[in-house]
């Protein structure tokens, strides 16, 4: 996030999109719900589901899946349009505006409606809302990422609230709600192909350098590293032999499983480390048991980028140990020994090398957390981001057209699936699925669907259900609701015995090799 | 004009900030003022009246919560009149319900005596939840104050425990309201009301149905906001809070990081409570964090290294494990070139664990492949 939690209660104006925040992140939407209710913030949701957050909404927009950049452009046409962008935060703090300006003249109102089904008048009043309120905060999460136009939903959000100078300031930004615990932490220690730790570049010779020195070995890989992505493929391409996994569980969350699961079969070598022997362990060579949160010291990194403390409060089970531990140990028989006395150990190494955690220790966080960047041991952190200036000193508007979606309904498949979480369900559900409470609450998949498609395809509430994809087929329990929308059935991921990703498509977003888990196309049949 | 905030509280002369009220100045001074419904983050309503004060040169008492500082007021928190008062609404709170904690003793008059008593009845369901952890018995104790058998009979409606995972109480509440407050003010739930403005009786969800079938969505607040024992987690009521210790970590679930205090007995997780006060969360929590901790003694924890035996996954020693993926991996990437090799860490790790793995992948395996699931 470019601004922090707090923050939010302090927006005139709140713009959620692709985050169905009540349940995912409960807590952060108790946030915006009393900037609505008490401090009489303005709140838009553009969702194609009526999700909880829409009854707090002072308006709700239904987009047609997949079209996100269609109506953000719209809404920027019409804020150039009436000259209602904050000309001075455009001309000293941004470039590319002219272009920007070519890309969205065509995506007037009418052009927008045609496109997402968004009534022109919702365009125009919205993009007034957001441009004319004195603060506006923008929150996304998976349902704009989760795309093959992932990348370009981001950056146009980011385009629309520099546009509106909605940047750097309390109550604004674009802020991405992290999924997991530690989503933000695993890219800031460099747990990507492309970037050490602090998004240092694997191509930048300095930076190689730096951890040469730092780590005393010499001959760092200087090219670009597969996505997890590409990875599970490329093993059925021959090409990955082997397969390290610490703590997670592909073959349950990853896209088109039965294409996964032939993949993992073409390895020659699985180790899997984790709490549990899951689907992905169980095809393990070799499994690892580690031990979870509760038991053991270390940081986590939330969505605002503050570092927190995680302490250890009970011992692990049976031989299992601490996840750093096990690879150390697995590198010191390698040949390139590896050991520390503690988490806090790393944590100084860690500091060492990423510069936006140099001013972060173990006893600065002892009460509360510090947000990164903070770059020396008196820096305060930096709670809002982008105050002065950009990273690269000006923002950059990104001139975005318009990719539909890969797969689109057609005779065959007539209904759009999308994916996404129930509040008491997390992930691959390896977790939560162990607390009965949770369970009795959610114990088992279904298909949400509109009354009118129901009767149209014939299925009935509480019965079970085939949902059938180009890729694979489940049985679901069909649930009419009406968060659904005509057209369009919504599946959570969490149950591997269901899994909702023997449909989805394993099409990814070119740039962030997201697969597009939001949109693809089914049928269903009793 | 700052300089002339002073007020006088039992004889010290403070400063206070324009628009604090009575009550948050003597928190900020660390003056031990009792509060009952007070809950931090809403809107004061005086209801309890146990944080009353005296004001000189004012008649009546005023409740703290509900008054604000004003220049050269003399307040005095702990006065005869004060702590008669207190002991009047204590008296009358433990009357109004199940208090038997401190209901007047069936035998002896001796307080400390009756105390064994219930604590020799520890675990049985006779004994408030609460017990040993209620705001309403710290202050029975404190101002030495013992109920009265209920004149009329008490809120009779049996335990609401059909829900997984709270048990409501209703012959324990002393209809504070901060429940109400905390899920309509806090965490804007809006699922439980006073079941009548004017005269209310109990606390109700929705038109008075159970929890699981309201607009509850279980996080918790209300338990955590219950000054006594109407409001407690199912699975933790016969737990006693003072024989656990509180560790203060980060919620391992999605992105926010609340703050949580795990309360640990034996080597076992009893509940988990918010932080209060401390930024995310600020003590709120929802179903997940306060409620999913059980995977961490589930009995389908691994314990040991497997390894993979004719199909089959068998126990090992680490020596044995560790040295196989050891000398495999060495293999491959002897074989096949460091780039034959790929490593997956985790977006549920600590940056630790993460900083490790990367750092495996390109010093120990030389390539680049290396990521994690965020996109998933
Ligand atoms: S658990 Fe949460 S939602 Fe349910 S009544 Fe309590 S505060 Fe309200
Ligand atoms: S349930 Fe607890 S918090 Fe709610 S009114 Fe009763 S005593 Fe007060
Ligand atoms: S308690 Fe809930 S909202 Fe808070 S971090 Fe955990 S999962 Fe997220």
């Amino acid at each position: 996030m470019t601004n922090t939690i707090g923050d939010i209660e302090t927006a005139d104006m709140i713009l959620v999109t692709g985050s169905n925040t009540t349940e995912n992140h409960p807590v952060l939407s108790s946030f915006v719900k009393r900037a609505v209710k008490f401090r009489s913030a303005k709140l838009v949701v553009v969702d194609p589901r009526k999700i909880k957050l829409v009854e707090y909404a002072d308006k709700w927009i239904r987009q047609a899946v997949g079209t996100d950049v269609v109506w953000i452009n719209g809404l920027m046409h019409v804020i150039i349009k009436e000259a209602l962008f904050n000309k001075t935060f455009v001309n000293d703090r941004t470039e590319g505006f002219e272009e920007l300006k070519k890309t969205v003249e065509k995506f007037t109102p009418e052009h927008v409606e045609k496109i997402t089904g968004i009534a022109k008048e919702d365009i125009i009043e919205i993009a007034r809302m957001y441009a004319t309120a004195k603060a506006a905060s923008i929150l996304y999460c998976m349902g704009i990422t989760q795309h093959i136009c992932g990348t370009d939903n981001v950056k146009s959000l980011a385009n629309l609230s520099m546009l509106c100078g909605h940047m750097g300031k309390p109550g604004t930004g674009v802020n991405p709600l992290r999924g997991q615990n530690n989503v933000q932490g695993a890219c800031d220690m460099g747990g990507l192909p492309v970037v050490f730790t602090a998004y240092q570049p694997v191509s930048n010779p300095d930076a190689v350098k730096k951890m040469e020195n730092a780590w005393g070995v010499t001959g760092i890989s200087t090219s670009p590293g597969l996505t997890a992505t590409e990875m599970i493929p490329k093993a059925h391409d021959g090409i990955i032999k082997s397969l390290y996994i610490i703590g997670e569980n592909p073959l349950v969350s990853d896209p088109d499983l039965n294409h996964a699961e032939k993949c993992f079969e073409d390895l020659e070598f699985l180790v899997v480390q984790d709490l549990f022997l899951t689907e992905t362990a169980q095809k393990a060579d070799v499994v690892l048991p580690s031990t979870c949160f509760a038991e053991k010291d270390g940081t986590f990194s939330n969505t605002e980028r503050r570092v927190q403390r995680v302490r250890k409060a009970v011992e692990g089970p049976g031989d299992a140990k601490i996840d750093w531990a096990i690879t150390c140990d697995i590198a010191s028989r390698m040949g390139y020994p590896m050991s520390y006395n503690s988490s806090e150990d790393i944590f100084e190494e860690i500091r060492i090398v990423t510069p936006s955690y140099a001013g972060i220790t173990y006893d600065r966080i002892d009460k509360t957390g510090i947000h990164w960047p903070c770059p020396s041991i008196d820096h305060p952190g930096t709670p809002i981001l982008h105050s002065a200036q950009f990273t690269r000193g000006k923002g950059l508007f990104h001139a975005i057209d318009f990719i539909p979606p890969a797969e689109e309904p057609d005779n065959e498949y007539p209904l759009n699936l999308t994916t996404g979480r129930v509040i008491y369900q997390y992930h691959t559900g390896t977790m939560t699925r162990k607390t009965e409470g949770l369970n009795e609450r959610a114990p088992e998949s279904f298909v949400e669907i509109t009354q009118k498609d129901a009767d149209k395809y014939n299925v009935k509430n509480g019965k079970k259900v085939r949902v059938i994809s180009r890729r694979g087929e489940i049985e679901v329990i069909v649930q009419i609701s009406p968060k659904a929308v005509d057209g369009t059935v919504f599946i959570p991921f969490h149950y591997a015995e269901a899994a909702a990703n023997r449909l989805t498509n394993g099409r990814l977003d070119p740039i962030a090799k997201i697969p597009e888990y939001k949109v693809c196309a089914v049928k269903l049949a009793s | 004009m700052g300089e002339q905030n002073k007020i006088i509280i039992n004889n010290n002369e403070l400063s206070f900030k324009s628009g604090e009220t009575i009550l948050e100045v003597a928190k900020r001074y660390n003056i031990d003022l009792p509060t009952l419904c007070h809950l931090k983050g809403s809107v004061p309503t005086g209801r309890c009246g146990i944080c009353v004060v005296e004001i000189q040169g004012m008649d009546n008492l005023r409740a703290a919560c509900a008054t604000k500082a004003e220049n050269s007021m003399i307040v005095f928190t702990e006065s005869k009149a004060v702590v008669d008062t207190r002991k009047k609404v204590i008296k009358e709170f433990l009357s109004m319900g199940n208090h038997n904690c401190a209901v007047s003793r069936p035998s002896g008059n001796d307080w400390t005596h009756f105390q064994m008593k219930v604590q020799a009845d520890d675990n049985s369901a006779e004994l408030c939840p609460a017990w040993g952890d209620c705001r309403l018995q710290d202050l029975a104790y404190r101002y030495q104050v013992t109920g009265e058998k209920p004149a009329a009979p008490y809120q009779t409606d049996p335990m609401e425990i059909v829900n997984p995972f709270i048990i409501r109480d209703s012959s324990r509440c002393i209809l504070c309201g901060k429940c109400v407050k905390a899920c309509r003010e806090i965490q804007v739930n809006d699922a439980i009301d006073f079941d009548n403005a004017d005269a209310p009786k109990k606390i109700i969800a929705g038109d008075n149905k159970p929890l699981k079938d309201s607009e509850c969505v279980f996080c918790g607040e209300c338990i955590q906001a219950c000054p006594v024992g109407a409001l407690v987690e199912k699975d933790a009521r016969f737990d006693r809070g003072w024989q656990e210790k509180k560790i203060k970590t980060t919620c391992t679930y999605c992105g926010v990081g609340c703050q949580i205090y795990l309360h640990v007995k034996d080597n076992i997780i009893t509940r988990v409570t918010g932080v209060e006060g401390v930024a995310p969360n600020y003590g709120s929590l929802c179903v997940k964090g306060r409620f999913g901790f059980n995977f961490v003694s589930s009995p389908e924890r691994l314990t040991k290294p497997l390894i993979k035996e004719n199909g089959k996954l068998r126990e090992a020693e680490w020596d044995e494990a560790l040295d196989l993926v050891a000398s495999k991996l060495s293999q491959i990437k002897k074989d096949h070139g460091p780039d034959s090799i790929g490593v997956l860490t985790s977006a549920r790790m600590s940056n630790e664990d993460n900083y490790i793995a990367q750092k495996f992948a390109r010093a120990v395996l030389k390539t680049n492949n290396i990521d994690h699931c965020a996109r998933l």
